[in-house]
């Protein structure tokens, strides 16, 4: 064993290049030592051992080894094809050697003395020849299937981790979730550098992929649960943070689009990179709000990601094109990008890490999620409310502007958000139905709107051909209060 | 199933696999001969396969633990692993004695 300096407080790491991991291990696996990843079968442990491999190699120019215990190396190139990425071109840049070592007790007789000698010379030449400087071995439980003498196996694991330790490569060691403990086989025994865990749960019909690192020896490292996402892009995984009240906050002011709202909020309009709420019962003009700012947005050349959770991007644009609101230009020009899906078909977390790899990838200066409230829906209150605190941190932390609809039912009382994500919302808008008179309508008025004197009015709200008017309510008509 | 060595003009041809001077490689040798001299006098080819000068054969043809001995010949192909000191398993596993 060398001796580790005394000046090297930190231990090296081998960067994993899959969004979010790096962020939770502060750096990656650790270099050099052995990481063990367990779960249950489908939790994705192969793939996650595969990418760590193939990024390796693409990435950080580390070349990789693959040995594979349960999948022959087609089968492997295979399943990594579904995630954007070429094994195959890789093996033949001699940038990835894999190798496949079937082990099936039916075909071997003990009789007598043995090592495993035979997988060590064959991880050396997978190492040797490509220069390896990672390897996975997936999932060596099954040499456990394969012999019959424990007593050998588990002093050969013992050797073989040695061995790995003393080539010197960062090795990614896979395990099926055992009843009592993390693999089967008892393998974290033996791993005790960084263990982590991969969960996939089903609760009410939809499906969430979790991890979380439950070692990580000689290192601080995140301790939550962190939900996943498999795609065809790979894995990532949503780094999440309480909420951090340190972002840098603008003094800039971008217009809802609706001159009427601004002159209520200043006169200018909301803060960029503030969170705007805006609530009301069904068809009070949420979205209508929402598609002016979107269109405000984007006229002004900047870029809008549009998460509609109720209705498909072309009903919408159908819909709004009656208000005289028209999102097609801009879509075609690209800088509005209209997401649909539904709330239910994926679980809350889904959504979150999905939400940051558009957010990510769109780079957008506003969001608009309408709404919000279908969520809530679909999951527990708490849940949901831990879910729009993250999204706010995240993206007040890339200062881009958001917008959230929120359906309020009719019975409850307005101002009261099932979700508790007043102190989360920086400027909150509300539509009601007044009565006007003997006439019923609707109005709209400024719950809050923080760090600028704003109208304490209910105005009319009138949807028009040529989009959202509102007018002075009679016997209303004083100069607006203001507050600072 | 009927012990193979019924057909005594069967030509048996053995593959050893080992890695180097090791001990178990060693006996699992000198079992063998041994073995092969006392049921296969005359009709057998034993193959010695260093894997440590050249390793690329423990890929091609699987082998994981050392000493292991394959029979090629007579079909169909069998495998044992160990150095062939349990002679009772290892007659039965090259199926030249029955299984009982």
């Amino acid at each position: 064993m060398k001796m580790e300096r005394p000046q090297a407080r930190s231990l090296p790491k081998a960067p994993t290049g899959i969004p979010g991991l790096d962020d939770i291990t502060e750096g990656g696996l650790p270099r050099g030592r052995p990481t063990l990843i367990c779960g249950g079968p489908g939790c994705g442990k192969t793939l996650l051992a595969a990418e760590f491999l193939i990024r390796g190699a693409t990435q950080f120019d580390e070349p990789g080894a693959l040995i594979t215990f349960e999948e022959t190396g087609e089968e492997l190139a295979q399943n990594v094809r579904s995630l954007g990425f070429d094994l195959d071109a890789l093996v033949e840049e001699k940038k990835i050697a894999i190798d496949y070592v079937r082990v099936e007790r039916s075909e071997i007789a003990e009789t007598g003395e043995y090592d495993l000698e035979g997988l060590f010379l064959r991880l050396g030449l997978a190492i040797d020849s490509v220069g390896a400087k990672r390897i996975v071995l997936d999932t060596i439980e099954s040499l456990f299937a394969g012999f019959e003498n424990q007593a050998v196996l588990r002093s050969e694991l013992r050797r073989l981790f040695r061995f790995l330790k003393d080539r010197g490569v960062t090795a990614v060691i896979t395990g099926e979730r055992g009843d009592n403990s993390f693999t089967r086989q008892g393998l974290e025994e033996y791993v005790s550098d960084c263990v982590i865990l991969l969960d996939h749960r089903v609760t009410e019909h939809t499906s969430t992929r979790r991890m979380r690192i439950v070692k990580y020896r000689g290192t601080t490292h995140g301790t939550n649960e962190y939900p996943f996402l498999i795609d065809a892009e790979g894995f990532s995984v949503l780094p999440l943070s309480g909420l951090q009240l340190d972002h840098a906050v603008s003094n800039e002011r971008v217009s809802s689009g609706v001159p009427g709202i601004d002159e209520m909020l200043d006169g200018k309009g909301y803060y960029r990179g503030s969170s705007i709420l805006v609530s009301g019962t069904a068809g009070t003009g949420k979205t209508s709000i929402a598609a002016h700012f979107a269109r405000e947005i984007t006229r002004r050349g900047g870029r809008c990601l549009y998460l509609a959770f109720e209705e498909s991007p072309q009903q919408l644009i159908r819909n709004m094109q009656s208000i005289g609101v028209d999102l097609e230009p801009p879509v075609k020009k690209g800088l509005l990008k209209m997401h649909s899906s539904r709330p239910t078909l994926h679980g809350l977390e889904m959504h979150l890490v999905q939400m940051h790899k558009m957010v990510a990838e769109f780079d957008p200066t506003a969001i608009v999620v309408d709404p919000i409230s279908n969520f809530i829906d679909t999951s527990s209150a708490i849940e949901a409310q831990s879910m729009l605190l993250r999204l706010v941190d995240f993206l007040k932390s890339r200062g881009t502007t958001a917008l959230f609809t929120h359906l309020t039912s009719g019975r409850s009382a307005l101002e009261a958000t099932d979700i508790g994500v007043s102190s989360l919302i920086d400027t909150w808008l509300l539509l009601r139905d007044i009565e006007l008179g003997t006439a019923r309508t609707k109005g709209l008025y400024v719950l809050k709107s923080r760090g600028m004197p704003h109208s304490h009015e209910i105005r009319e709200f009138v949807l028009t051909a040529n989009g959202i008017q509102l007018k002075q309510v009679a016997g209303n008509a004083g100069k607006a209060r203001k507050k600072q | 199933m009927t012990p193979d060595n019924s057909t005594a003009s069967e030509k048996w041809n053995l593959r050893l696999y080992t890695a180097g001077q090791s001990p178990k490689s060693l006996a699992a040798l000198d079992n063998l001969k041994r073995m092969c001299e006392q049921h296969l006098a005359g009709r057998y080819t034993i193959e010695v396969i260093d894997l440590l000068k050249n390793p690329r054969l423990a890929k091609d043809d699987q082998i994981v633990a050392i000493p292991t001995l394959v029979r090629k010949l007579p079909e169909p192909l069998r495998r044992m692993v160990g150095d062939l000191s349990d002679t009772e398993r290892a007659l039965v596993g090259m199926q030249i004695k029955p299984q009982k």
